[in-house]
């Protein structure tokens, strides 16, 4: 599995947790290692347009796209998530990676940004993604850190109320993402990775 | 309209040189000394969050705190803050390339304020924990000596520094920290509960969360942070790290109270 690595941001969290899930996840920008891995990572902390640029510069625009069209399954995080879109209002001038259609749009000002704290997930859309996430008839609780959100989508399979309903996760086919940090919601986390571990290894064999 | 957000448990550990200090007495640990191991413990318990300070007194060295954020990105799998010693927003990147999700200045800060833009501008205010000691403090005439009656403190509450607690910590939120870590010194280590009109004054001078710390002795204390404090999140270190009561049960407490938090096995 590879957590592809253009130099800025929390990496080493995402690749850790997918370690912990049972996965040989592997930090790189080496094409060739994105083009054979069973699955692909896209973490992401910070600004949009930074992160952008930093996927361009190091060169993993393309082989993050062809990842995503290749039917491998394909994960995004946090701004990992946003930069798989068409673009943000934080970064105008910066263009997404638009792997998925829809712009990434600052929270209403009649909310506290960013979002800054555990919240549960309201599932819109059943997931394998999202199996077991929940316990005790509890909804599931992840941790966000975010100014801005993708809109609402076709892809939306789970919100977050914030005052308003934020988009939380999409799922596209192959292609799966989180405003969330996985790596950083305790158990809950922990499960949503090692459910796309699981996928990634099925769609291995 | 501001919305409460929902509220943190935070467990404090004290390092020094790589080691947890003020002693630890889970009966179970294979190394009661290893704030990773404890860290794991924690995360297990239902923390939210975690918060290590380094002591270390002879600040130089560096290396031995970055090995404890990698080692705890490898075994600790919620959100955690390293906070002592950071002068520079190169102390601050290599701890939060390391594994760290925040970094807490306080000195650094109070000597050089640009730091804290700095910092928010590199990393963004998420990363950005500006940690204040505070003291209640009067001058000889015994007047208090700033508008709100609490003073800055540096040096582990022993050097008085002449600013006004509640002001800096505005001053703190508009300069880009996304968090303030507020700790009396007064109460630190008295288990007599926080300063709570410290805690209110500055949770309303700032819309950025507050962290309240310093005196906690009892689970009902942790609760009184949030409903007569309005704090954000609470931390504690001592009745935890004894064993007496755990993460989850600090929890129960809180939401019997009416304060809603993530549950322990959530």
């Amino acid at each position: 599995m590879a957590v592809l690595d253009y130099g800025i941001g929390n990496l080493r969290s995402a690749q850790k947790s997918l370690e912990r899930v049972g996965a040989d996840a592997r930090l790189t920008a080496d094409a060739g290692l994105i083009r054979d891995a069973d699955a692909v990572v896209l973490p992401g902390v910070g600004n949009f347009g930074r992160v952008a640029e930093a996927i361009r510069d190091a060169g993993l625009a393309d082989p993050a796209r062809d990842a995503a069209a290749s039917g491998r399954p394909f994960l995004g995080i946090c701004v990992g998530m946003q930069v798989m879109f068409d673009g943000s209002e934080e970064s105008p001038d910066v263009a997404g990676l638009s792997i998925l259609p829809g712009t990434v749009r600052l929270l209403p000002d009649t909310v506290k940004r960013p979002q800054m704290q555990w919240n549960t997930l309201t599932v819109k859309r059943a997931s394998p993604m999202l199996a077991g996430l929940a316990t005790n008839d509890e909804p599931p609780w992840v941790y966000f850190v975010h100014s801005y959100a993708v809109e609402d989508t076709a892809a939306t399979i789970a919100t977050c109320d914030y005052g308003v309903p934020l988009v939380a996760a999409v799922e596209h086919d192959n292609i799966f993402a989180t405003q969330f940090h996985p790596e950083k919601s305790g158990r809950s986390g922990l499960r949503l990775l090692s459910n796309f571990v699981e996928r990634a290894k099925k769609e291995d064999q | 309209m501001t919305i409460k957000t929902n509220t943190r448990v935070i467990p404090c550990l004290d390092v020094d040189e790589g080691r947890v200090v003020k002693g630890v007495n889970f009966v179970d640990l294979v190394d009661a000394g290893d704030p990773v191991e404890l860290a794991a413990r924690y995360d297990q318990q239902g923390a939210d969050e975690l918060v290590f300070l380094d002591i270390t007194a002879s600040s130089g060295d560096r290396d031995t705190i970055v090995e404890l954020a990698r080692r705890a990105a490898e075994e600790v799998f919620i959100p955690f803050t390293i906070g002592g010693g950071i002068r520079s927003v190169d102390d601050a990147r290599r701890l939060l390339r390391a594994g760290a999700d925040k970094t807490s200045v306080m000195t650094a800060a109070i000597n050089r304020p640009e730091l804290i833009t700095e910092m928010a501008q590199e990393f963004g205010s998420q990363c950005v924990v500006v940690a204040i000691d505070a003291r209640r403090s009067l001058g000889e005439n015994g007047q208090p000596i700033t508008a709100s009656g609490y003073e800055v403190y540096t040096r582990g509450g022993r050097t008085p520094t002449g600013i006004d607690a509640v002001e800096w910590s505005s001053q703190a939120a508009e300069l880009g920290a996304g968090e303030i870590l507020l700790t009396s010194m007064d109460r630190d280590g008295t288990r007599d509960g926080f300063d709570l009109a410290l805690t209110r004054a500055v949770t309303d001078a700032v819309a950025i969360p507050v962290i309240a710390s310093g005196g906690v002795g009892t689970l009902d204390h942790l609760a009184e942070g949030v409903t007569e404090g309005g704090a954000d999140a609470v931390l504690a270190a001592s009745i935890f790290h004894f064993g007496e009561h755990t993460v989850a049960e600090a929890k129960q407490v809180m939401a019997a109270a009416g304060i809603t938090v993530r549950p322990p096995d959530a």
